[in-house]
């Protein structure tokens, strides 16, 4: 299917989040859509799945005007979408789950649509056992299974949000041949991402968006650097240099430590990181890292085994005596887990720092300033962007902090906030204190790491110094080879 | 100056919607509406002894509905308040009938206010911890108590407590005047309780919006899963806001004991603690007007006690125009949010 967007506007009261999108996409091709937080891609992927009107525009679907207002009514007109997150029901089987909702298949027979199923599924390459319960399977597997009941009930144009995003190597690559094979059958494939390796591998076309407009579009094969380029208006900042102290005293010290938790627990760990060490943990999602760090900061006890950290042994300690420490611990999940939606950056701060009211507001306007958040100290923290929510997260963290604990630091930030945030911990934190995260990006653990731990099922398969970093290696101890 | 004209549009079509409402339910009966409104009107601001009964009702009701206030901070929802009332007046009645034969009556009605409270916070924390430890909804487990605290009185009317002589519906033996709540002469309302209830609204006003506690015990609520980063336990404070609850609840009971019945009847709770859920419920989970709602709800109530008489209405009609109210709020703040949500 042919889509053409003509002079789409989107205002939010005084914010005008879109400035006229002109875009034309032909079907049977693979098209991205690239560009920094808040340049309005997900703006206008919303309004072509339904999700918000427009102020002002139009859209065509192949040459002819429509008009629609709900999820509902785009669907019904053939336009798909894949979200980041999993829309299912995980209590329900895969099978379930494929036939369920009034927009799929009208037969209601289990044996016909398990047929069906199974035979999407083949020409897919996924392999889905109809039967398992959806809330076992893994983020790639969930995906696989809406990519399936969007192909089931005949999409015709497929928007994918960051797809990649937490799945192993393997899915990633099933995921991309499954994309060419619909491209080939004369589907429309949208593509926002972020990691510009992979748009740019898979894309025919990329249009780039920088502040609510059309800043470019480029036909593949593709320049890295001139899609940076379009992107970003300052030019793009070096990575950052690593500093080059000698690991010190230990911080943190894990000793033969059993869990349960995530897809596999954690199984005889046993580690001893230290003073001036930028630790990456590697693995693919779920694989005990998230565990390994919540361990770290005292916010769940082990199975057996012992945890010590900034001298104190875990046994009986509470995440507050590990803060007062000097440890500190940053969520994947800023809104879910990590900020108070609903407060705003200044409550944050009377919160994080115990501090009156007018003392906190003064901290937060010095915050707002330092760390470039945008926003106000009355802002309600659900208001701010991603990026800005990270920068805020990372404002609460004490400035005597020795054990930073960061999970999936850079998780859905454009590039440049990715790299701000990690001058920022490395000169504040890298020589005093020991960084320990975990990315699902290897580019950026191999950027920023002096050392690095790979998880695979739930156990610390390798412990490399930075002088063993290598991709191949690290990538392959991943998928447990 | 946006807000305030929102929610001056807000309480006005939350009035229209009621008047509206209740006025075609009255002239489906074949009532005059608007008599019907006059008679509530008299009958709960028609004289000074008609508002201090429209004042007795508001107390308790306004302690029950800032202790809910507390619960809901964390996001809670205690429904138990019914029972923690009724737990509070069986506390009261303890320690009153302990000193029906001392000659120091007012250490025994400070013993009062204290059992009152403690009991009735008990009784709350033991539907926290049936959450926290037994991973029963509070919900679930409030209503569940609120019935046996209704049992618990009426084994102690009939049981334990009875009249010497005979046991009825009509409660135990009477306090003697000395057991009950200080009054004035001339009051038909005691300005003690009017004082004390006034200085918990003030209180909860300094808690809720203005300490460390009540910031802390918003944290929880909103997100309890980011309030350990922050070095706050949600069971903490989820227990500490019921208890608070619970004894604010206790309180109330204790007053309906000793200011108002001057003994333990099996009703003694009069439905304050539910119509305490609606009346936070209208002040959107807001302080402020919790206080002007209850007072609205209290005159309601008295103002409908005497359509019987006048009208041969049933004096439900108070219930009616309360449930009415709480259905526009909710429906008002809820077109509210959805406006609100797509202009995003």
């Amino acid at each position: 299917m042919h889509i053409e967007l003509q002079q789409i506007h989107k205002r939010f009261g005084k914010v005008e989040a879109l400035k006229g999108i002109d875009l034309k996409v032909s079907g049977g091709t693979i098209h991205g859509l690239v560009g920094e937080n808040g340049a309005g891609k997900s703006t206008l992927m919303k309004i072509l799945t339904g999700y918000l009107s427009s102020s002002g525009g139009r859209i065509l679907l192949d040459g002819e005007a429509v008009k629609y207002g709900t999820p509902a009514e785009a669907a019904g007109l053939g336009i798909g979408m894949l979200y980041q997150e999993p829309q299912d029901f995980p209590p329900l089987s895969v099978l379930e789950n494929f036939m369920v909702g009034r927009d799929s298949h009208p037969d209601g027979n289990r044996a016909r649509q398990r047929k069906r199923l199974q035979g999407l599924a083949e020409k897919a390459r996924f392999e889905l056992d109809p039967d398992t319960p959806v809330e076992k399977l893994t983020i790639g597997e969930r995906q696989q299974l809406e990519l399936l009941r969007l192909l089931g009930r005949n999409a015709r144009v497929l928007i994918l949000d960051e797809p990649t995003t937490g799945i192993s190597e393997r899915q990633k690559e099933r995921l991309f041949q499954a994309l060419y094979q619909m491209r080939d059958q004369g589907r429309t494939i949208l593509l926002i991402s972020h990691k510009l390796d992979e748009v740019s591998s898979l894309c025919d076309r990329v249009t780039i968006l920088r502040q609510g407009r059309v800043v470019g579009e480029e036909e593949a094969p593709f320049h890295i650097s001139r899609l940076l380029e379009l992107m970003f208006d300052q030019s793009h900042q070096e990575p950052v240099p690593r500093p080059d102290s000698r690991p010190g005293r230990a911080i943190l010290d894990f000793d033969r430590v059993v869990a349960r938790g995530e897809r596999n627990g954690l199984h005889q760990c046993s580690v001893t990181l230290r003073q001036g060490e930028v630790v990456g943990l590697a693995g693919l999602s779920g694989s005990g890292q998230g565990l390994f760090l919540r361990l770290a900061a005292a916010l769940q006890r082990p199975l057996e085994g012992e945890v010590h950290s900034l001298g104190h042994s875990h046994r009986g300690r509470k995440h507050s005596a590990f803060r007062r420490a000097g440890g500190t611990f940053l969520p994947a999940d800023r809104l879910e887990e990590g900020l108070i939606p609903g407060f705003t950056i200044q409550d944050h701060f009377a919160l994080a720092r115990g501090l009156p009211a007018h003392k906190a507001r003064e901290t937060a306007v010095e915050a707002i300033d330092r760390f470039n958040i945008h926003g106000q100290p009355e802002s309600p923290v659900d208001a701010l962007s991603g990026g800005n929510q990270q920068r805020l997260q990372l404002s609460l963290i004490p400035e005597d902090a020795r054990l930073i604990l960061l999970e999936e630091p850079t998780r859905g930030l454009d590039v440049s906030s990715g790299e701000w945030i990690w001058h920022h911990l490395l000169e504040r934190y890298g020589t005093t204190g020991a960084i320990v995260f975990s990315s699902a990006e290897l580019e950026e653990i191999l950027a920023v790491a002096t050392r690095v731990l790979v998880f695979f099922d739930g156990r610390v398969v390798r412990d490399l110094g930075s002088d063993q970093l290598d991709y191949q290696h690290i990538a392959s101890a991943m998928t447990g080879n | 100056m946006k807000r305030i004209r929102q929610h001056l549009t807000d309480i006005l079509l939350i009035l229209g919607l009621v008047l509206l409402f209740t006025s075609l339910l009255l002239w489906m009966v074949k009532a005059p509406p608007l008599e019907a409104f006059q008679n509530l009107l008299a009958g709960s601001f028609g004289s000074w002894s008609r508002f201090t009964r429209v004042l007795n009702v508001w107390i308790p009701l306004t302690l029950c509905s800032f202790g809910l206030l507390y619960a809901f901070r964390t996001g809670l929802w205690n429904i138990g308040v019914e029972g923690q009332m009724v737990l509070g007046a069986v506390g009261a009645t303890w320690a009153l009938r302990m000193g029906m034969e001392s000659g120091s009556p007012l250490l025994y009605l400070g013993l009062a206010l204290v059992s009152g409270a403690v009991l009735g916070a008990l009784w709350a924390l033991f539907a926290g911890w049936l959450k926290i430890r037994g991973g029963v909804h509070e919900i679930f487990a409030g209503l569940g108590l609120n019935f046996v605290a209704m049992g618990l009185v009426l084994w102690l009317i009939f049981g334990p407590w009875k009249r010497a002589g005979i046991a009825s519906m009509s409660g135990t033996q009477p306090f003697p005047i000395e057991l009950w709540f200080p009054s004035l002469p001339g009051w038909r309302v005691s300005p003690f309780a009017i004082a004390l209830t006034v200085a918990v609204i003030l209180f909860s006003f300094w808690v809720l919006n203005r300490s460390r506690f009540g910031l802390n015990l918003e944290a929880v609520g909103r997100n309890p899963r980011a309030a350990p980063l922050y070095g706050l336990s949600p069971r903490q404070y989820m227990l500490a806001a019921i208890a608070i609850s619970g004894a604010l609840a206790g309180l109330a009971g204790m007053l309906q004991v000793s200011g108002i019945y001057h003994r333990l009847i099996p009703a003694i709770s009069s439905g304050y603690g539910y119509l305490g859920l609606l009346v936070v419920m209208l002040a959107n989970f807001r302080l402020l007007p919790v206080p002007f709602i209850a007072l609205f709800f209290a005159a309601l109530n008295v103002g409908s006690i005497q359509l019987p008489m006048m009208m041969q209405l049933d004096s439900s009609l108070s219930g009616v125009i309360q449930g009415a109210s709480v259905m526009s709020a909710l429906l008002v703040f809820g077109l509210r949010r959805l406006r609100a949500g797509r202009a995003e």
